[in-house]
């Protein structure tokens, strides 16, 4: 059972934690990990008071190789899913990656057909977002009101929600980097809330280290971590590796999405980490959408991982 | 001259045969070409700059071509030149260098990616340094 890891929080950590602020309701992950259910149906199983929210990653609008020919026409299938989905999302988080190319015309496509889901979207850059010669497009469309490259923080149902930068101003050498200005504004940002405020962290490059040879990973991102040891729930929402990964480490549940536009190969799995070609009738199986859901009184956070075609 | 029948039947036929022996020595002996500026060439394949180091005399016009189906970008890692705009498929990218140095780059979309350029100097006896 995963109450009983030594590394894992403790049951009576856990109890502790369960409170969740400002609304008296009882809060868990379940023995510390998000269920992935994997199949749309059983969302419809929420509760009417729970909190969901919708991950977009990764949308690379203006792609046209072999890989996928078309990943505005997947974007658009995505969004299609998102609009048939049983309970309406309160808002959407994209990790990144809108356009392939920074172009004005890409970002316009993506908001064209994002847009079409009438949903508030809480965005991250991708390093795809930032190639314009000026690097201001993104800060321009997206990041109005944010710190820095585009940090920022905001409150919903009680969790409070962390979107980082790990995708500006990269070093030589390195990995995904977020920097000491915004590490230093993490830990003030975080600094007054209770320890049993439900937190969710999303940027693009996943904050844990998965495979450096292929860039998966964020060199500083333990620091930034560190602020949140003391969290009882802490949620990582990433993207950029194009399918879904899950580790637990502590308190701390880390997810990566699929993407809408092509498919990456698992870890090591090919000569590169670059768009993998797989037969067309796979494609969708392998680009998708999560739906994330705080469910209030069954102690339990889900993450729902849904392919545009199962 | 050391130029085999094999070469020089084949500048012949594309000097349209009209050249003088010396005019082929000019063609073919790069010291002697003074109008023609080095060149030298990085390919961008599987996220991986090949050659990872590459050697040049200073003057020499080095090329990077990006192979790859996601774009790329040249960054000097010390700032030593302008960076390049993003790479999409068969883009390519040029800087010409002119100071004998080592200079280390990376792709700044994707830093993992490191590459090496080393500059020595143009070799002794030459007109230009």
């Amino acid at each position: 059972m995963e109450s009983d890891r030594d590394d894992g929080v403790s049951r009576r950590k856990v109890l502790e934690c369960m409170t969740w602020a400002g609304t008296g309701v009882l809060w868990t992950i379940s023995g510390g990990v998000p269920h992935s259910l994997g199949i749309m149906g059983e969302a419809q199983a929420e509760e009417s008071k729970s909190l969901t929210f919708l991950q977009l990653s990764d949308s690379h609008v203006g792609f046209d190789k072999p890989a996928n020919p078309n990943a505005l026409g997947t974007l658009e299938e995505a969004i299609v899913k998102v609009n048939a989905l049983p309970k309406k999302p309160a808002f959407a988080i994209h990790t990144g990656d809108i356009s392939h190319l920074s172009l004005e015309s890409q970002f316009d496509d993506a908001d064209r057909i994002i847009s079409q889901s009438h949903l508030d979207v809480h965005y991250v850059p991708g390093e795809h977002d930032f190639l314009d010669p000026d690097q201001k497009f993104y800060k321009d469309r997206y990041g109005r009101g944010t710190k820095g490259a585009g940090w920022y923080s905001f409150d919903a149902s009680g969790v409070h929600f962390i979107g980082l930068v790990n995708v500006f101003n990269l070093k030589a050498g390195g990995l995904g980097d977020l920097g000491a200005d915004q590490i230093e504004w993490l830990e003030d940002d975080v600094k007054h809330l209770s320890a049993s405020t439900p937190i969710v962290v999303f940027a693009h490059i996943p904050l844990w280290t998965i495979y450096p040879d292929w860039g998966w990973g964020t060199d500083d991102a333990a620091q930034a971590l560190s602020y949140l040891k003391r969290f009882g729930s802490v949620t990582v929402l990433n993207g950029h590796i194009h399918q879904v990964m899950q580790k637990v480490e502590g308190n701390v549940t880390f997810h990566t999405a699929r993407s809408t536009a092509f498919p990456q190969p698992a870890p090591g799995q090919g000569p590169s980490p670059g768009p993998m070609k797989v037969p067309d009738d796979q494609l969708r199986t392998m680009l998708g959408i999560a739906n994330v859901t705080f469910k209030q009184n069954e102690q339990r956070l889900a993450i729902i991982d849904t392919p545009l075609k199962a | 001259m050391a130029i085999s029948n094999t070469v020089r039947s084949a500048l012949i036929a594309a000097a349209l045969g009209a050249a003088t022996a010396t005019m082929l020595a000019a063609v073919v002996i790069p010291t002697s070409a003074q109008n023609v500026a080095p060149a030298g060439a990085v390919s961008i394949d599987n996220f991986t700059f090949t050659p990872a180091s590459l050697t040049v005399k200073a003057g020499t016009t080095v090329t990077w071509t990006n192979k790859d189906d996601i774009p790329h970008g040249i960054a000097a890692a010390n700032n030593e030149f302008k960076k390049s705009r993003a790479l999409d498929t068969d883009d390519s990218f040029s800087f010409t260098f002119t100071t004998p140095g080592t200079y280390k780059y990376f792709c700044y979309i994707h830093p993992h990616m490191v590459g090496t350029i080393v500059v020595e100097a143009a070799s002794g006896g030459n007109a230009t340094q």
